[in-house]
């Protein structure tokens, strides 16, 4: 009973209860049918999700203002740019996934580069530098019609007894980022910056390399979300990541991270991102039209956020 | 977005005339910027299309001015506020697509929703006041919402403006282009109603200093519930005069304008934290924004595919320029 009790103190488990619940209305109304395979679907679609959602909650962890809006324009470069290098050929899969990480990682640090050297609000930052990352891939992508290698899109949907292996690599990934974030001198850096920065710069922590990190971990964790997403849906896309703007964000918030800043939650990432795609299953499901399918979206967002409440000042 | 209070530079003791002087003068370059930057638009464009500047031509280039301006005033209130709404334009687009139906249809109905819709904002408002929520969230929740009625409402592009509404914005009036009276009347009424009565100073300082506002007795919850009543207001105004332009309505038709009002009140010399906006500037940073966006660079012959980059580019520049110069202010 205490342990329970335990366990609903946490705030991430909200998320995975409304996960269940979505999952549990959803087989009810089919009658108990496609139950599993819509968990498998789930997981493949929430991996996508998880991964840029985890880049962005670091980067909110950050404090008030914290947010990167580049994280789609992000996605779509790099789906373009690890296609390009991977031109279809199975030994050019490890050479892509790099391009794909480095092209994000120097996006990362050049949304950080403007933040520092122009003392501009991260928000305005990120939207700036997306608009730049746009036209460069609008320029870049072009009539690209490249297929991923075979390997790479076997890979990004192969399963093991229904369970994605992305999904597997995932789990191992967020379990990395949440000792990170708890157990290591980055993390917890992350987390005091957040809390107070002046306090972090007073105590020590190089603040300007914190947040640099930060930012092209968030920048890294983008580009290769569009590299497998090109290897998900076989191709990359201009609009490939434009849906991760709203739900990378929605993730961080709906799982239990702070928007205020210096309150981070790894697990709640993967029940939020678990609920997001159930809830879209299910709203699929029930046959609803696209424009009511939105409108229960949102008003399950908001009711949500209510329901958790928000956070107490800290101070 | 939780604030964090930012109290306004307080003045220690005495400081010698000559740094006075400077910082009066640094001071007025910042908040002369905004106009500055116009400037600079309007120069380009001379210089690459004389002919662009005429009655004609500043008609058709600032056509879509006064809805730009109206969201970015729109979303300057919640910025006084410290808060910051993402669903302003979807909520444009479901307003547009209520003035090309129901509005046309049955115009009881139609100011009945609207009116309800900001309600709706009203409520938000509370809501986020009492539950001690980000608004962020909440509004990124209900650009959802918004996008869904208004596919509801209108699944299909298409609908019909109302006759005087169509009449109204097609207004041509003497010597003077109607988007820049548009805007000049805008920014004159947005700015005598919170630059220069006792609440609007309320209404700032609720972002500007919370705490103290609460401890001396103003209601922080009216506060909030007016701010977010009149971002509701303007962006009806808005959605309306965008159909009144395009005469016909599409449920995405506002998407873009949450980056465009954002970007207008900052670069109008607004602040995300604090209560500092600017009516005025936010007003100037939307006409730069509506001429940068598509007119400059059709002049400066820059292929489609960069033009969104060059959008990117402006506001950076912009902005830099803004640094220089605040960097002198302290």
């Amino acid at each position: 009973m205490a342990s329970l009790r335990l366990l609903l103190a946490k705030p991430w488990i909200w998320s995975f209860i409304g996960a269940l619940l979505v999952w549990l209305a959803t087989v009810a109304f089919t009658g108990g049918y496609g139950g599993g395979g819509m968990i498998t679907a789930a997981l493949s679609l929430a991996v996508f999700t998880v991964i840029v959602g985890v880049g962005q909650m670091f980067v909110i962890t950050l404090g008030p203002g914290n947010v990167d809006l580049s994280l789609p324009a992000n996605i779509g470069l790099a789906s373009a740019v690890a296609m390009k290098v991977m031109d279809g050929n199975d030994q050019m899969i490890a050479v892509g996934l790099l391009a794909a990480l480095a092209c994000g990682m120097a996006i990362g640090a050049a949304n950080y580069l403007l933040i520092w050297a122009l003392r501009i609000p991260p928000i305005i930052a990120t939207l700036s530098a997306s608009f730049i990352i746009q036209s460069i891939d609008i320029s870049y992508g072009r009539g690209l019609q490249i297929k991923p290698p075979p390997g790479f899109a076997d890979f990004t949907n192969r399963q093991i007894l229904g369970i994605p292996v992305l999904a597997i690599l995932t789990v191992l990934f967020t379990i990395g980022a949440a000792i990170a974030l708890q157990r290591m001198i980055y993390g917890r850096s992350v987390l005091a910056i957040g809390q107070n920065i002046r306090a972090a710069w007073l105590a020590g922590v190089n603040v300007g390399r914190i947040r640099f990190l930060t930012y092209t971990l968030s920048g890294a964790l983008g580009g290769l979300d569009g590299a497998l997403l090109a290897g998900y849906f076989r191709g990359a896309n201009v609009d490939i990541g434009n849906e991760y703007l709203l739900a990378s964000i929605a993730v961080v918030v709906i799982g239990g991270t702070s928007v205020a800043g210096g309150k981070a939650n790894v697990p709640g990432v993967w029940g939020a991102a678990l609920f997001l795609v159930l809830l879209l299953t299910m709203l699929n499901t029930f046959g609803v039209s696209a424009g009511v399918r939105l409108l229960l979206t949102g008003l399950i967002i908001v009711g949500v956020i209510t329901a958790a409440g928000g956070q107490k000042a800290l101070r | 977005m939780r604030p964090e209070m930012t109290a306004a530079p307080v003045e220690t003791g005495p400081r010698s005339s000559s740094e006075r002087g400077a910082l009066a003068r640094a001071r007025l370059l910042r908040s002369l910027l905004p106009a500055l930057s116009l400037g600079l638009v309007l120069l380009a464009i001379a210089w690459l299309n004389p002919r662009a500047i005429s009655y004609f031509g500043f008609s058709l280039m600032l056509n879509l001015a006064i809805p730009i301006a109206l969201a970015t005033i729109a979303q300057m209130f919640v910025i006084a506020g410290n808060e910051l709404d993402l669903s302003i334009g979807t909520f444009v687009g479901f307003v547009g697509c209520v003035t090309a139906t129901w509005l046309k249809e049955a115009p009881l109905v139609g100011v009945l929703i609207l009116l309800g819709s900001i309600g709706v904002y009203a409520l938000l408002g509370a809501l986020i006041h009492l539950r001690n929520l980000p608004s962020i969230v909440v509004t990124l929740g209900m650009s959802f919402v918004w996008q869904g009625l208004a596919i509801l409402i209108l699944p299909k592009p298409g609908g019909k403006a109302p006759d005087w509404l169509l009449s109204l914005m097609a207004f041509k009036p003497p010597f003077v282009p109607f988007p820049i009276i548009a805007a000049l009347a805008i920014a004159a009424v947005v700015h005598f109603g919170l630059m220069r009565t006792s609440y609007g100073v309320i209404l700032r300082g609720s972002g500007g200093n919370a705490a103290a506002l609460s401890r001396a007795g103003w209601s922080l919850l009216k506060t909030k519930i007016v701010l977010f009543a009149l971002t509701g207001l303007f962006g009806v105004l808005s959605g309306m005069a965008l159909i009144g332009i395009t005469t016909s309505a599409d449920a995405n038709i506002g998407n873009g304008y949450t980056l465009l009002s954002i970007a207008g009140v900052i670069l109008g010399g607004g602040e995300f934290v604090g209560g500092r906006v600017s009516p005025i500037g936010a007003v100037i940073g939307a006409l730069t924004l509506a001429l940068a966006a598509s007119p400059l660079l059709t002049f400066m012959h820059i292929p489609p595919d960069w033009q969104v980059a060059a959008n990117g580019a402006i506001l950076i520049i912009v902005l830099a320029a803004r640094v220089l110069i605040s960097r002198r202010e302290r």
